[in-house]
């Protein structure tokens, strides 16, 4: 018997697909079995394929596999869907009863279990639980103690009424033992349930989490997937921490709410994905030039325009880089698990106030529909540690005022970080703007204050990079020639696929990468290996471009930025002392 | 700051570089009287402008401000008026930043009802890029980019805001001082979105909508036996395509300003040094 179990059920958008495989993966999980999912979903309310699969072994998994053990089918294009991955032994159960499921194809070498699903809940109650009934046919097969599914029922249906749940556990039963005594196959699977504690949550949910963990008391977003369920999770938890979500008319108007809250000095977030970071581009550079602490989260789909969005991608690092006219630092952070995605998420917040700037958080969609179980010290409160960056009161800001008493937001300092007062600190009062600002706040075209506020903008980033640590995570054999490196979701996939390589006798190092900008200097790493690949979501390796352009050697660069043009004897000038300062090169 | 605050307090050292004879100085002044007649002062004020010729306010004058970008003062003001219910929050920005770019948010921001105040001001051109069409000009009036005139109708901004359900409709003109300042002041009292549209001349590119026009034309319904409760009788001054109007047109007392319905009374400015107390219960609903 194989450690792990892989399971799912499949069906047309509306089938209830999305319910039935989460509640099968809380009873797995409550039976203390780790479990790993992953949706196919069509983006479509009614006639797309879209299915529900689960990885779950005793032992920790952090994939799903090409290879399906069980296989609810209650489409018979749910068959076709998945035949590469059913073997000999593969299970499935259907209901032969339903008129598009009586020629269903079932594969010779793998067993059709015809099971009356929707007669036998209409017996329990009513046809919409005809997926509980196949849920139950599934213990059965499985050897799985039912009292676990009846335990992610009361969890799923409690809220409606115990009735609701009786009826549920009852069609369970009525799945369970129809297979018991219709079918004598001696199954090859035995689910063993151990005495472990897991919490089962996807990326987006330790997304949400992390906020609040971390103070964030201001969400505005508008819907779009796969980003809608941070603002669900929020919905109805934050205000019980004093906090509020609301649902704006569009991506332009979220970020400037998200914006205000903030100047406001609230921890405040926003989250989108592609088609909304393009709109919000237009406030960014408002958010980073006024130096205002913003939590931006990107779940990333397909691209570009509307794409694929339901699918899965890493496209938009170029866009969150770069995103944006002009030049201003930005941070990006991309979690690389669902545990890290509610930490990185805290120290999104962190450095948004402790650098005044704009954070963009992102997760991919694989990273942020996929559940996943973790022992709840994976997300223990007590070590959530706040940082408020140079926040000042009443009594800091006498050391940050002119000569006139007025306060100075964007003073010019030897770190480039600046004061911060939130309205309604006495005698705090300033503004700041979009366009380029003296230390006051107020607009500016003198040349020498807007060199010293680019300076003092980018300085914000080379203090961030000396005072913060910016490590990757690291796989695999160290000294192997072999290096492989990712970012985002990709992380558990790669892990379990070093042991497979080791299996072939390839040794691979791997470096997991969290950190986009500022980001770990992998030079040396790539240096040291005989061949590199970079794993990415994406067309173009957006990624492998900025590891190979840190890489190069660096080309001397002539800047200017004071708001004037190039003269032609000025770039005579400036081209000849680099030279006359230029190293020898040796040959 | 002490309680005895006066409306210069709200004014910056920095000295406006608006033509001689714009609107908006008389706008702006308006404001800061309102703002000091209602109790506040610079250190609890939130001033959001937008961009144009308007939205140099943030500027002239001294309080917490933010000078955003184009067409989104109202959105931004409704995040800073939800995080510290505490500060007074008002936002100001043209014609063209509040009914052409920034129109969908208008629509909305009158339907979400945050206690705010809302002023434009409106001299039906686009001055700071030196005289082009703006969404309230006439629809022949003769532009850089509109030769034979817009050849639409304008936007009816007063009739936008009562369809989308205002709570306070009112109209002032810069030039009037005294009446200009009470509306302000009385949208500033107002518990919900108070939206007064300040007709507010512009000198140099408009030549029809002139001082000499308003004081000849303006209607102040303070004048009258206008009653701006009375929803009907708003309707017929918003939508009279005859006259032009001053004053309170239309205000709903009764309806809850959206703190009040959403139960927002917190600074969430202030958090705690950690994680907030019974945040685990978040991780054991996974179980």
């Amino acid at each position: 018997m194989p450690a792990d179990f892989n399971w799912a059920v499949g069906g047309e958008a509306g089938d209830g697909i999305d319910s039935t495989g989460k509640i099968f993966a809380q009873a797995l999980s409550r039976a203390g079995r780790h479990v790993f999912t992953s949706k196919d979903f069509a983006s479509r309310i009614r006639g797309g394929y879209t299915a529900y699969k689960i990885r779950t072994s005793v032992d920790r998994v952090q994939s799903v596999v090409n290879r399906l053990d069980v296989l609810i089918a209650l489409t018979p294009r749910t068959i076709e869907e998945n035949r590469d991955e059913l073997h000999d032994g593969s299970v499935i159960i259907y209901d032969g009863e339903r008129t598009t499921m009586q020629d269903a194809p079932i594969p010779d070498d793998v067993v059709g279990l015809d099971v009356p699903l929707k007669r036998l809940a209409e017996d329990a109650g009513g046809a919409i639980m005809r997926n509980v009934v196949a849920l139950g046919a599934a213990c059965a097969v499985t050897g799985f103690p039912i009292e676990n599914l009846d335990s992610a029922l009361e969890k799923r249906f409690g809220a409606k009424g115990q009735k609701l749940v009786d009826n549920n556990k009852e069609a369970a039963r009525k799945g369970q033992s129809y297979v018991d005594e219709n079918h004598d196959h001696e199954f090859d699977y035995d689910l063993e349930t151990t005495d472990n504690d897991y919490v089962l949550l996807n990326g987006d949910e330790a997304i949400g989490m992390g906020a609040i963990a971390a103070g964030c008391r201001y969400y505005a977003g508008y819907p779009i997937t796969p980003a809608t369920d941070v603002m669900e999770y929020l919905k109805g938890r934050i205000e019980q921490y004093g906090g509020h979500v609301v649902q704006a008319e569009d991506e332009l108007s979220a970020i400037n709410m998200a914006l205000g809250a903030a100047r406001a000095g609230a921890r405040s977030m926003t989250a989108t994905s592609g088609p909304g970071i393009d709109l919000m581009a237009e406030t960014f550079g408002l958010v980073a030039t006024t130096e205002t602490p913003l939590v931006i989260c990107n779940v990333m789909r397909s691209g570009p325009s509307t794409g694929m969005p339901t699918k899965q991608e890493q496209g938009d690092l170029n866009a969150m880089l770069y995103g944006g006219h002009g030049e201003i630092p930005r941070f990006v952070l991309a979690p690389t698990t669902i545990d890290e995605c509610f930490w990185k998420t805290v120290e999104a917040f962190n450095l948004a106030e402790k650098y005044q700037l704009p954070v963009y958080l992102t997760a991919d969609l694989s990273l942020a529909v996929t559940e996943q179980t973790f022992e709840p010290d994976a997300f223990n409160m007590d070590e959530v540690e706040i940082d408020r960056g140079k926040l000042v009161d009443e009594d800091g800001l006498a050391e940050w005022q002119n000569e006139k008493g007025q306060f100075k937001p964007h003073a010019i300092t030897e770190d480039g970080i600046s004061p911060r007062a939130v309205p309604g600190t006495d005698e705090g009062a300033h503004m700041t703007t979009g366009l380029e600002h003296d230390e006051l706040g107020r607009r500016t075209e003198d040349t020498d204050m807007r060199i010293k506020q680019v300076d003092k903008r980018d300085r914000k980033v080379e203090t961030a990079e000396q005072r913060e640590e910016w490590e990757p995570r690291e796989f695999g054999e160290s000294d192997a020639d072999t290096l492989i490196v990712s970012w985002g979701s990709n992380e558990g996939a790669m892990v379990e696929a070093i042991d497979m390589l080791a299996d072939r006798g390839i040794d691979v190092r791997f470096i997991s990468v969290p950190y986009i900008f500022p980001r770990p200097d992998l030079s040396d790493a790539i240096d040291d290996a005989e061949d590199v690949f970079v794993v990415e979501c994406n067309n173009n390796g957006q990624f492998a471009d900025l590891l190979e352009r840190d890489a190069l050697a660096r080309v001397d660069r002539i800047n200017k930025y004071n708001g004037v043009r190039f003269t032609a004897d000025e770039l005579a000038e400036r081209i000849s002392g680099a030279l006359a300062d230029a190293p020898e090169v040796s040959q | 700051m002490s309680s005895d605050v006066r409306f210069t307090d709200f004014k910056s050292d920095k000295q406006p570089t608006w033509c001689p004879g714009c609107g908006d100085f008389g706008t702006m002044n308006g404001m800061m009287k309102a703002l000091a007649n209602t109790g506040n002062d610079p250190d609890n004020t939130f001033v959001v402008a937008g961009i144009g010729c308007s939205g140099k306010i943030g500027t002239y004058m001294h309080s917490y401000a933010l000078h955003g970008v184009h067409g989104r003062a109202l959105p931004l003001a409704a995040g800073v008026k939800m995080a510290n219910p505490d500060l007074e929050v008002m936002a100001a920005g043209g014609d063209g930043d509040g009914y052409s770019i920034g129109v969908g948010h208008f629509i909305h921001a009158v339907r979400r009802n945050v206690d705010m105040t809302y002023v434009v001001m409106d001299n039906r051109i686009y001055g700071l890029t030196k005289g082009q069409a703006s969404p309230t000009s006439r629809e022949d009036f003769e532009t850089s980019t509109t030769p034979e005139g817009p050849k639409q109708p304008p936007v009816n901004p007063l009739a936008l805001a009562l369809s989308a359900g205002a709570t306070f409709i009112a109209q002032s003109f810069s030039s009037d001082a005294m009446r200009h300042t009470e509306i302000v002041q009385e949208a500033i009292e107002h518990d919900g979105f108070g939206f007064v549209n300040v007709f507010s001349p512009c000198v140099t590119f408009n030549d029809v909508d002139t001082y000499d026009y308003f004081r000849d034309e303006l209607v102040d319904v303070g004048e009258t036996d206008h009653d701006p409760t009375d929803l009907e009788a708003a309707q017929d001054v918003i939508l009279d395509a005859e006259n032009e109007y001053q004053g309170v047109l239309y205000q709903n007392e009764q309806a809850n300003a959206y703190g009040a319905e959403h139960g927002l009374t917190e600074n969430m400015a202030e958090i705690p040094d950690g994680a907030p107390e019974d945040a685990t219960d978040l991780v054991r609903e996974f179980y």
